[in-house]
């Protein structure tokens, strides 16, 4: 198991620590429900060191992220990050992930925990470009500092201005430190993400920096279990739960950053036939009115017939109401329409609404 | 880890006070822990009697969900109605104010297959 550069200051603070793709990672300081509602109401820090950062460098790097990547990445240029995904040849996912344009011929992905050795392998496989694919996860820290007073907080301890448009990024001093430091996060708040290098001092002294400055908003250490319960709020994919090698983005709801009409790219001919074939099952938002939650794994029925089954499921500490994303058969997945899943033999309704679940 | 000796304790981590014949049911701390914010207790307000080993309600967590075993056989004599708005009484305080049922014992020839503090600190490894 690997630890983080955070890993002691997590055990002096008392975190409940667990096994996270292959990490030793805080599931939870004080309470998830405290932790989640820092974040949508103040600030919130995760510690998330354990993504992992894959470069991408050489004159044809473009082309090689085109190649693996869904979404067009011709339309970035220095200090714009995207979210993408890369498809095996028969649509399905291999991962999603963050490309981040250093320059034209430089790209950070950022991928997940859990598969930084798959898509490292994979990257190597398609490398038809000669481009240098450098796997740096183990040597960078990530931060993500999330919530309505993230930008006032940061900007106490940045030396640049930090007027960042959404999913833009910027290079620069911080806490002392040369960080990228980028408007993105995995919390549907305004947040921002620091990446950086350094050992266990640096790390702890980034945090501190952050946790002073912080004290005046009352920050709060967010664990990985508030960072599943934020994400499910607003509808983000998770990798494991909601997308994975058998399910192809059309259906989990990511058309958006797919470019079907992009040159080329692996996953496109099997994702164009899907399309025009017609979705067979899609990814739909559940919610729930009863006091029964929904969770991963429990089927979920029209009018008696089982169509289908929820791949992420908890209890929203906002709305205090059952929050689920299920894939059900396409003739089902119309907002509005009422759905059962089986709460452990018990009947329950809920209904096909909007994302995100909590108003933005 | 907070096993306090007076209790007597499942394997599913239930502890069980026993006063005569008046059994008061609750999770352990480790049991509360484990679960996290616990954000409702779901048991049938008519339910009338326990059966040992029977699942006899449900504890809804914001991370997981878990069911409630019944220590032994036993006539209902109360739910903590506190839990109803309050239902993080468990994970404040799993030992007296996030009590969850009171029961009129019926079997208390059978409470010996119960834990100890020991056994179940032994059993938890803590």
């Amino acid at each position: 198991m690997k630890k983080t550069k955070f890993f002691n200051l997590h055990e002096k603070l008392g975190a409940k620590i667990v096994d996270f793709a292959g990490y030793k990672m805080p599931i939870q300081y004080s309470s998830i429900i405290a932790e989640h509602k820092a974040v949508r109401h103040s600030v919130g820090v995760f510690d998330v060191s354990h993504m992992g950062e894959i470069f991408i460098e050489g004159d044809r790097a473009l082309d090689f992220v085109q190649l693996i990547t869904v979404n067009d990445a011709s339309k970035l240029n220095a200090g714009r990050v995207q979210y993408s995904a890369m498809c095996y040849e028969d649509g399905g996912i291999v991962d999603d992930l963050l490309v981040y344009c250093i320059s034209d011929k430089k790209f950070m992905l950022v991928v997940n925990a859990s598969n930084i050795e798959k898509d490292f392998e994979w990257m190597n496989k398609q490398n038809h470009f000669g481009v240098s694919i450098k796997n740096l996860s183990d040597d960078y820290s990530l931060l993500a500092i999330q919530g309505p007073n993230s930008k006032l907080l940061l900007q106490k301890i940045c030396d640049f201005n930090l007027d960042l448009e959404y999913y833009h990024f910027k290079v620069g001093k911080c806490c002392g430190v040369e960080m990228i430091v980028s408007r993105t996060g995995y919390t549907g708040e305004l947040g921002y993400e620091l990446y950086f290098q350094g050992d266990e001092e640096v790390a702890e002294s980034v945090w501190n920096q952050i946790f002073e400055a912080g004290k005046e908003f009352n920050i709060l250490p967010v664990g990985l279990a508030a960072r599943d319960s934020l994400r499910l709020e607003i509808g983000y994919c998770l990798y494991g739960n909601d997308i994975d090698q058998t399910t192809n983005p059309l259906e989990a709801g990511l058309s958006w950053i797919t470019k079907l009409n992009k040159q080329n790219f692996i996953g496109k001919e099997a994702l164009l036939k899907i399309k025009n074939l017609g979705l067979s099952r899609r990814l739909v938002p559940l919610l729930v009115e009863e006091k029964a939650f929904p969770r991963q794994g429990y089927e979920v029925s029209h009018q008696g017939k089982i169509i289908g089954k929820i791949s992420s499921g908890t209890v929203s500490p906002i709305l205090e109401k059952g929050i689920a994303l299920a894939y059900v058969d396409y003739d089902y997945s119309k907002e509005g329409i009422e759905l059962t899943f089986n709460n452990r033999g018990k009947d329950v309704s809920a209904q096909i609404v909007k994302l995100p679940f909590v108003n933005r | 880890m907070n096993i306090p000796e007076n209790l007597k304790y499942t394997v599913d981590h239930e502890w069980i006070s026993i006063e005569g014949n008046v059994g008061t049911i609750g999770i352990t701390e480790y049991a509360q822990g484990e679960l996290g914010d616990i954000v409702f207790v779901d048991i049938n307000p008519k339910l009338e009697s326990l059966t040992k080993g029977a699942i006899f309600g449900t504890i809804e967590a914001v991370k997981t969900v878990s069911e409630l075993f019944a220590p032994c056989n036993g006539k209902v004599l109360e739910i903590n109605s506190a839990l109803a708005d309050s239902p993080d009484l468990i994970n404040r305080s799993a030992y007296e104010d996030g009590w969850i049922i009171k029961i009129q014992i019926e079997d208390s020839e059978n409470l010996s297959s119960l834990l100890s503090a020991e056994e179940y600190r032994t059993q938890i490894g803590k």
